[in-house]
């Protein structure tokens, strides 16, 4: 059930302020700089539960930035994030107020969250079965047994069982994508986060991983965020686009109308400097 | 002349030496691997990190001779020379140990971290299972150098009278005036330690390359 792709952005609820139809994901104001570089400029949108959105802009303009903030990887640098009915960014002290959230909160609050890379990152030390098993025995106490039935479980999802005793090295890029999903689908997430996750692939290779996530689309209803450069898949996936550019969102809507009737002339030039570029 | 049937009676006065040396060298050795690790771990700490950078700068900048001479003057009478020796030596070579094994852990791609935080691995998992066995296995052929490199120092404990191998010849030496026989034995067994520890660490350097 997609939720209304009209949505504007909302004021964030403030601290004990609860309305109906509560997003899971709020960026409040959010601003982060790297030195003198601002990406994100005083950004404001929500994310419902279950919601599928793509980020879409020039390199550059901030949404692998939001991604990164979600996972905990960057810090804020004004603002808040806000994840269910609590602060993520920041923690409450007492009396309410925000506080920078402490490492240990951290550790807690991401668990709800995962994340699949541009570059992969599986372990190589690790034989694939370990590679999944790993986050849900140490951090959830999964028992053995069942983490590594679910391992299987997950492989078959993503068309991989036969390699589940396989080193990282011995796969294509492509496998060793599907591996990370299957490693990040096993710890259960809430949110999924995307991270240009076909930008280093052949392109031979592109249309195995989008029917995976495709696959995981249709049939969780899981809370994805994805940055990427694949529009027919965006398209597809996604119940709302965001197109940013320069740390704001320049424009936001359904696929159908950025991708077929979209306001922005940004938004007009950047789909059709990526059009040309054959993706 | 050569006399080999004195030489053959020496040999057992120089074996023990050596079994001395080896000993040394495995003990010093292993407080050089562990001690090291550590070191490189909590190097990455702010402050203490910094300190500790000093210390270790300050231990390497120093001959290892007036290092183990220093301590042999403060150590309490109650501890051997020979534990001094391991000590020194050990502590010594963890200052290198600690460069190769930190040089390990920054070529650890910074994705590797960031998966693992993706997961929520704790730090413990963080590094056991996933930094240090790629960091240590790419620093393993660096790690056997120091081996021989350690093995090859323990003659200067000669200066603190550890009845290692140089100790040894050098009484032998001096009460029967047959230096030559003497010293080439010495040389001999140092050869005998030395060149198949250095066939072992190919083979393991060369395994390690490889996947």
């Amino acid at each position: 059930m997609p939720p209304s792709d009209t949505r504007q952005n909302e004021e964030p609820q403030g601290v004990g302020g609860q309305s109906q139809g509560q997003p899971l994901i709020v960026f409040d104001d959010v601003v982060k700089r790297f030195g003198d570089l601002t990406v994100l400029d005083h950004l404001n949108f929500s994310v419902a539960p279950g919601e599928r959105v793509t980020l879409i802009g020039p390199s550059g303009s901030g949404k692998t930035t939001i991604l990164r903030l979600l996972m905990t990887l960057e810090k804020v640098t004004e603002g808040v994030i806000w994840v269910g009915d609590e602060p993520f960014s920041h923690m409450r002290r007492g009396g309410g107020q925000l506080t920078q959230a402490s490492e240990g909160y951290l550790r807690e609050r991401r668990k709800r969250i995962g994340m699949v890379f541009q570059q992969f990152n599986l372990f190589p030390n690790m034989t694939v079965r370990q590679n999944i098993t790993e986050a849900p025995v140490h951090v959830l106490g999964t028992p053995k047994g069942e983490a590594n039935a679910r391992a299987e479980e997950l492989l078959d999802l993503v068309g991989l069982g036969e390699k589940i005793d396989a080193h990282p090295t011995q796969l294509s890029g492509g496998q060793q994508q599907r591996v990370a999903i299957a490693r990040a689908l096993a710890m259960q997430p809430e949110i999924l986060l995307l991270d240009e996750v076909t930008s280093a692939l052949d392109p031979e290779l592109v249309a195995g991983v989008l029917d995976v996530l495709r696959e995981v689309a249709e049939t969780t209803d899981i809370t994805m965020l994805c940055v990427t450069h694949e529009m027919g898949f965006a398209r597809d996936v996604s119940h709302r686009v965001l197109m940013f550019d320069q740390g704001r969102i320049a424009e936001e809507g359904s696929p159908e109308q950025i991708f077929g009737d979209p306001k922005e002339e940004r938004t007009r030039s950047f789909l059709s400097s990526v059009l040309e570029k054959g993706h | 002349m050569w006399d080999f049937q004195w030489t053959l009676q020496i040999l057992p006065d120089l074996m023990d030496g050596l079994a001395v040396t080896v000993q040394i060298t495995v003990l010093g050795y292993l407080i050089a691997l562990v001690l090291g690790l550590l070191i490189a771990i909590v190097r990455r700490a702010p402050f203490v990190g910094a300190v500790l950078h000093a210390a270790m700068e300050f231990v390497r900048t120093t001959p290892l001779l007036i290092q183990v001479v220093f301590v042999f003057l403060l150590a309490p009478a109650y501890i051997s020379p020979m534990t001094v020796g391991i000590v020194v030596i050990g502590v010594h070579y963890a200052a290198y140990t600690a460069e190769v094994y930190r040089s390990g852990i920054e070529g650890v791609a910074k994705g590797q971290w960031e998966a693992a935080r993706a997961l929520s691995l704790p730090a413990r998992r963080t590094w056991g299972a996933i930094v240090l066995p790629q960091a240590i296995r790419k620093v393993i052929p660096a790690l056997g150098n120091y081996l021989i490199a350690t093995f090859k120092d323990t003659p200067l404990l000669i200066a603190i009278g550890v009845g290692e191998l140089l100790t040894e010849a050098q009484q032998i030496g001096s009460a029967s005036f047959r230096v030559v026989e003497v010293y080439t034995v010495v040389g001999f067994l140092f050869l005998l330690v030395s060149i198949p520890s250095a066939i072992l660490l190919r083979r393991l350097e060369r395994r390690y390359a490889a996947v």
